[in-house]
C-alpha cells in the first residue's frame, strides 16, 4: 500500500464507512458502442450517493450494470471490474441471480406485481427461502417505506389501487423485503407528483442509516438534498465525483459547474 | 358558427356525414353476418329440433332413423376435446413460452416462428394424411381416439403457439424486471407472474383453437374415424367416432328423414361448442378480475 492510499483508508475511516461497491475502469457497451465509458468510483456503506446528468448520458446503464439488469438487454457486455464484497459481480463463477437478491432495485415507473399488496411484499422472500414469519417481515417492511399505516387494512386488495406514489413506496417495500446489502433506484420520483416526491425522500433520509443507496435521478435539487455523495456524467464518462456539497458549492471541474447551475442539461 | 369560416363550416359538416356513413356501413356489415348466422340456426332447428330428444342423445347409429341416435359420437367428441386440451395445451404453451421467454433471438428461432407461422396455414387433410402415416401407421396406434386427438394436436398447435405468444408479448417488461430483481430465476419470473399474466389470452386462444378442432372433418375422416359406432370408447386406444362425421354420413344420406337427423346433430355440436365458449369466458373473467 502506497502513501496515498494509506492517506484515502485513512480518510474513508475518518468517515467510518467502507465501499460497498467498488467499480474499476467500467465501460458498459451496447453491441460495441460504449454507453458508460471507464467509470471509477466508490459506493460507501450507508450512504446514498446519487447519479446525476443530461439525459442519454448513461447513468441509467451503469444503475443497471451494478445489480446486473443489464444481461436482459440484447447485445450488452461490460468491461472492467465491479467489486461487491471482494469479488467482481461479472466474474465467471458470480450467479447473477444470487447479485439480484442482495442488490435490490426500484424502477422508474412504480411497477407492482398485479396482485394483493401482502403477495408483493411476500413473493421475492418466499421464492429464496425465507422461513421466519412472513406477517412480520411484511409489517416491517412496509414500516421501513413508510406505507404501513396507510395500508395495514387492506393487505389483500390489490395492489393497483394504489395511487402511484403508494405503488412507489410498496416497490421500495418490496425490495426492502430481501435486505439487499444496496439498494439501486432508477429515478424513482420522476413518475410521481411533488408530494409523492417529498414522501420517498423524507423516506430515503429514514432508510439512510440502514441501507447503501444509489439513486440515479435528473432532478439536480433532489440531489442536493437527499445524497451524501454525488456522481455527474456526461456522454458516458464519469465527470466528477465527490461529496454532495462540494460538487454543488466548489466544483472541480467547470462542466460539472455549468451543469448543476442549470448553464445546460 | 362566429368562429370559423363558412368555408370551414362546410368541410367540417362534409367530414361529419362521411364520418357516419362508415359507422353506418360497419354496422351493416355487422348485422349482415349475425343475420346469417341466424338464418343458418333458423333452418337447422326446423329441420332437427323435432328430432332432438333424450332417445336421439341417447341411442346409438341405426339404419331407422327413428331409432338412431348421436350417443357415440357425442361421446367420442368428448373424448377429443379432453385428450386434445391435455396434449395440445401444455405443448403449446410451453413452446411459446421458449420462444418469448427464453429462447435466444436468432436465425434458429426466426426460423421456427416463420414454420409455425406457416404451419397454422396448412389445410386440415395435409395433417389427416401425416396423421395417418405417424400415429395410425409408424406408431401403430390404429384408428383410435388417441391417434385422432395426436392429429388434431398438430393441427391446432400452431394457433396455440401463435396466440400464445401474443398473449405473453403484451405481458409487461416492468412486472418481469421487477421479479428478476428479486432475485427471481426465469422460471420463477415465468412461472409466477408471466403466465398467470398472460392466462386469460392464453385461454382465448386455447378455446378458440379448441373449438377449431372438435368442428374438423377431413383428417378425422382420413385416419379412419367410424361413422357406425354401436359402442362407447372406453380408453383412448378404442376407435370412435365424433360430431361431425355422424353429420356428414347423416347428410350424404338420400332418406329426409336422415337430412334432419344431421340437422339435430348439428344443434348438438353447436351447444356443445357454445358451452365450451361459456366455460372460457367465465375462466377468462373470473381471473381477469382476480388480477385487477
Amino acid at each position: 500500500m502506497d502513501a496515498r492510499e494509506n492517506a484515502d483508508a485513512a480518510a474513508d475511516k475518518k468517515k467510518g464507512t467502507e465501499a460497498v461497491l467498488d467499480l474499476q475502469d467500467v465501460s458498459v457497451l451496447y453491441s460495441g458502442k460504449p454507453a458508460v465509458r471507464n467509470v471509477s468510483c466508490a459506493i460507501w456503506r450507508n450512504r446514498i450517493t446519487s447519479i446525476i446528468g443530461p439525459s442519454g448520458c448513461g447513468k441509467s446503464t451503469l444503475l443497471r450494470s451494478l445489480n446486473r439488469m443489464n444481461d436482459f438487454v440484447d447485445g450488452v457486455s461490460i468491461e472492467g471490474k465491479i467489486l461487491f464484497a471482494g469479488q467482481n459481480l461479472y466474474g465467471g463463477d458470480v450467479d447473477p441471480v444470487e447479485v439480484r437478491r442482495r442488490i435490490g432495485m426500484v424502477f422508474q415507473k412504480p411497477n407492482p406485481f398485479p396482485k394483493s399488496i401482502y403477495a408483493n411484499i411476500s413473493w421475492g422472500p418466499s421464492i429464496n427461502g425465507y422461513d421466519g414469519s412472513m406477517d412480520e417481515l411484511v409489517e416491517r417492511s412496509l414500516q421501513q417505506a413508510a406505507l404501513w399505516e396507510e395500508v395495514k387494512d387492506r393487505l389483500h386488495d390489490s395492489a393497483l389501487n394504489l395511487s402511484g406514489g403508494q405503488q412507489q413506496r410498496l416497490c421500495i417495500a418490496r425490495a426492502l423485503a430481501m435486505e439487499p446489502q444496496v439498494l439501486l433506484m432508477d429515478e424513482p420520483c420522476s413518475a410521481l407528483d411533488p408530494i409523492s416526491t417529498a414522501h420517498i425522500e423524507d423516506l430515503l433520509f429514514e432508510l439512510q442509516s440502514r441501507y447503501t443507496i444509489v439513486i440515479v435521478t435528473h432532478n439536480m435539487q433532489q440531489a442536493a438534498r437527499v445524497s451524501d455523495y454525488t456522481a455527474f456524467m456526461e456522454t458516458g464518462s464519469l465527470v466528477e465525483f465527490g461529496e454532495t456539497d462540494q460538487i454543488f458549492t466548489r466544483p472541480e471541474k467547470k462542466r460539472t459547474e455549468e451543469y448543476v447551475t442549470g448553464r445546460f442539461g | 358558427m362566429a368562429f370559423s369560416s363558412e368555408q370551414e363550416q362546410r368541410n367540417l359538416v362534409a367530414r361529419h356525414r362521411r364520418s357516419r356513413l362508415f359507422a353506418r356501413l360497419c354496422a351493416v356489415v355487422t348485422w349482415s353476418s349475425v343475420f346469417l348466422l341466424a338464418v343458418l340456426l333458423v333452418r337447422v332447428s326446423l329441420d332437427g329440433l323435432s328430432w332432438l330428444d333424450w332417445q336421439f342423445l341417447d341411442s346409438f347409429p341405426s339404419r331407422i332413423p327413428e331409432r338412431a341416435g348421436i350417443k357415440a359420437a357425442l361421446v367420442g367428441t368428448l373424448w377429443m376435446i379432453v385428450l386434445v386440451a391435455l396434449i395440445a395445451i401444455p405443448v403449446g404453451v410451453s413452446a411459446a413460452l421458449y420462444l418469448e421467454e427464453f429462447a435466444k433471438r436468432g436465425r434458429l428461432s426466426r426460423l421456427i416462428e416463420v414454420n409455425i407461422a406457416n404451419l397454422a396455414g396448412v389445410p386440415s387433410i395435409v395433417y389427416g394424411i401425416l396423421g395417418l402415416a405417424i400415429f395410425v401407421r409408424f406408431f401403430a396406434l390404429e384408428r383410435s381416439l388417441i391417434s385422432g386427438a395426436l392429429t388434431m394436436s398438430l393441427l391446432i398447435l400452431p394457433v396455440i403457439i401463435i396466440a400464445s405468444r401474443e398473449a405473453i408479448r403484451m405481458v409487461p417488461m416492468s412486472i418481469r424486471y421487477a421479479a428478476l430483481s428479486l432475485g427471481a430465476t426465469r422460471w420463477q419470473t415465468t412461472w409466477s407472474h408471466v403466465l398467470p399474466s398472460a392466462f386469460p389470452g392464453i385461454m382465448t386462444g386455447v378455446i378458440l383453437a379448441l373449438s377449431r378442432a372438435i368442428g374438423e372433418t377431413a383428417p378425422l375422416i382420413l385416419i379412419g374415424a367410424m361413422s357406425f359406432v354401436a359402442f362407447l370408447p372406453q380408453g383412448p386406444m378404442d376407435s370412435f367416432t365424433a360430431l361431425p362425421i355422424q353429420i356428414y354420413d347423416w347428410a350424404s344420406r338420400p332418406q329426409a328423414e336422415f337430412q334432419e337427423l344431421a340437422a339435430a346433430g348439428i344443434i348438438v355440436l353447436l351447444i356443445v361448442l357454445l358451452l365450451m365458449n361459456a366455460t372460457a369466458i367465465y375462466i377468462r373473467n373470473k381471473t381477469e378480475k382476480r388480477q385487477k
